[in-house]
């Protein structure tokens, strides 16, 4: 039986050794993999131990907690990141600081353990982190012989486009072929469907085309001063009839205009896509509360719903293109898996943050904040 | 026995194989599928390869295999080839590690489907 390696980073004891006992009785077994793997656990309670340990023999996975005595546990995943790329690092943290372990995640931790865990709670996690690793050298291996496996932009995007194409050509020959009546009324739920499957295409289109548009060239952007407040406005507007179909109700809290040097496609896109989910993911009955205010640093954008919510797992995913949290409560919400990443990248453009705080079956709250500096205007003058 | 999260493709697919005389159950997620399993030994499994994790299909492959040794599995995707995850089922080395019987691309004619169905299951 083939063991991976483990190197816990903690100052606590109890946790290396809590961590240690726990996994070397544990064994993953997984679809693909001929054989289970155990895994050997080493311990480091400092942060400069754990890079002196990792310089002399790169463990494959490495639990890191981010308070650390000496070096902090960013500065271990930065050196991991420059030196060892394959080591997969997961972060340990309490629930105080868990905005710091998405962080973390972002700047290419695998993932992240809320403590205190559960005997059950590691070892899931580590059954996760050693279906990773054999799937990365599967892949690895099967790029040697001339094959590709990039489960990238461009396939997802491939599937997502032929997916709904699929569906509606397929309802289209049920139709032809008269398969289900004579009568044109017994293909209402068909007709349906298809109109629903289309109508999901151009969201993905329109979707696609925003991505293109925040790529695109500086000269096509029009910087001016937006008044953000009214960019939420017209944000309501365009999406109040699809919220009283959903008895969802909008409201902009007062407050002084806000205004910022911006172009105002891109701030209607953040604001559309913001506010849109905010009545999409809602329950009956529920709220949408948007305030705009001022910071010291510049605008600041709050979104809250009242909806479903997410789990900090599924927060930690949501800015990825492509990803759409899948649960029972989502299964009939059509999305393209594109508006959040579209949303970062804006702001990401703005040197902006954004931030969500949410809880399951309570609700979701969106925070933009952005600079006030003028951005880029010397290149926009022209 | 269906595995789709794709509720048209789900529908679609019944349709075409009641009609060619199959009796059909569904299911709408890997987990529905295996929850499916623990009372159901289907002839013959097809899988949607992406659910609720990229590689639905192929753990849904390996744990129908471990169950019923015998039951033939298609998996049947809308990644195409020419863009996206590039795996058949040719080589020693990938039989090996995906336990499917046949890798299917979604959209081909149904009389296909059919004919790959009657082979696998004459087998």
């Amino acid at each position: 039986m083939k063991n991976l390696n483990v190197l816990v980073v903690d100052d606590e004891p109890g946790i290396c050794s809590g961590v240690k006992r726990i996994l070397e009785r544990f064994t993953v077994s997984y679809p693909f993999m001929d054989e289970d793997r155990g895994f050997n656990v080493y311990e480091s309670y400092t942060g400069e131990e754990a890079i002196d340990f990792i310089r002399q023999s790169p463990p494959d996975i490495v639990l890191l907690d981010n308070k650390l005595p000496g070096i902090q546990g960013t500065e271990v995943l930065d050196y991991i990141n420059k030196n060892n790329r394959e080591i997969i690092v997961m972060i340990i943290t309490s629930y105080a600081s868990l905005e710091l372990a998405v962080k973390a995640t972002e700047q290419g931790a695998y993932d992240f353990i809320p403590k205190p865990f559960t005997p059950q709670e590691l070892k899931s996690s580590m059954e996760n982190v050693t279906k990773n690793i054999f799937l990365r050298s599967m892949t690895k291996k099967l790029n040697k012989e001339g094959k590709e496996v990039r489960f990238q932009f461009l396939s997802v995007l491939s599937h997502e486009l032929k997916s709904p194409l699929n569906a509606v050509e397929g309802y289209l020959q049920i139709m032809q072929e008269r398969q289900g009546g004579k009568d044109i009324s017994d293909y209402d739920q068909i007709i349906e469907r298809s109109l629903q499957r289309i109508k999901g295409m151009r969201t993905l289109i329109l979707d696609l085309l925003d991505l293109t548009k925040i790529q695109s060239d500086e000269q096509s952007k029009e910087y001016r001063q937006i008044n953000l407040r009214q960019v939420a406005r017209d944000a309501i507007e365009s999406i109040n009839p699809y919220a009283i179909q959903k008895d969802v109700s909008i409201e902009l809290h007062d407050g002084e205009d806000i205004t910022m040097h911006a172009d105002s496609n891109d701030m209607e896109i953040v604001m559309n896509n913001l506010v849109s989910n905010a009545v999409k993911y809602n329950k009956k009955g529920g709220r949408v509360d948007i305030y705009i205010d001022r910071l010291e640093q510049g605008p600041r954008i709050q979104v809250s719903d009242t909806g479903i919510g997410m789990d900090p797992q599924e927060t930690s995913r949501l800015f990825k293109e492509f990803v759409r949290i899948k649960n029972e409560k989502t299964k009939n919400i059509t999305g393209s898996g594109l508006g959040l990443s579209i949303v970062k990248k804006v702001i990401d453009l703005y040197g902006g943050n954004i931030q969500v705080d949410s809880k399951p079956e309570q609700g979701s709250t969106f925070i933009v904040t952005l600079p006030v500096h003028e951005y880029k205007s010397e290149t926009t003058t022209s | 026995m269906l595995a789709d999260d794709d509720v048209d493709y789900l529908f679609q697919m019944r349709l075409h194989l009641q009609q060619a005389g199959y009796e059909v159950i569904t299911a709408e997620s890997q987990r529905e599928a295996e929850e499916l399993l623990q009372s159901v030994r289907p002839d013959l499994a097809i899988y949607d390869l992406m659910m609720e994790t990229e590689d639905s299909g192929f753990i849904l492959s390996y744990k129908t295999r471990r169950k019923y040794p015998d039951v033939p599995i298609i998996i049947a995707t809308a990644v195409a080839s020419e863009t996206g995850v590039s795996f058949g089922l040719n080589t020693k080395e990938e039989k090996k590690w995906i336990k499917a019987d046949l890798y299917l691309e979604k959209g081909i004619r149904k009389e296909q489907i059919q004919t790959e169905i009657e082979k696998l299951l004459n087998q």
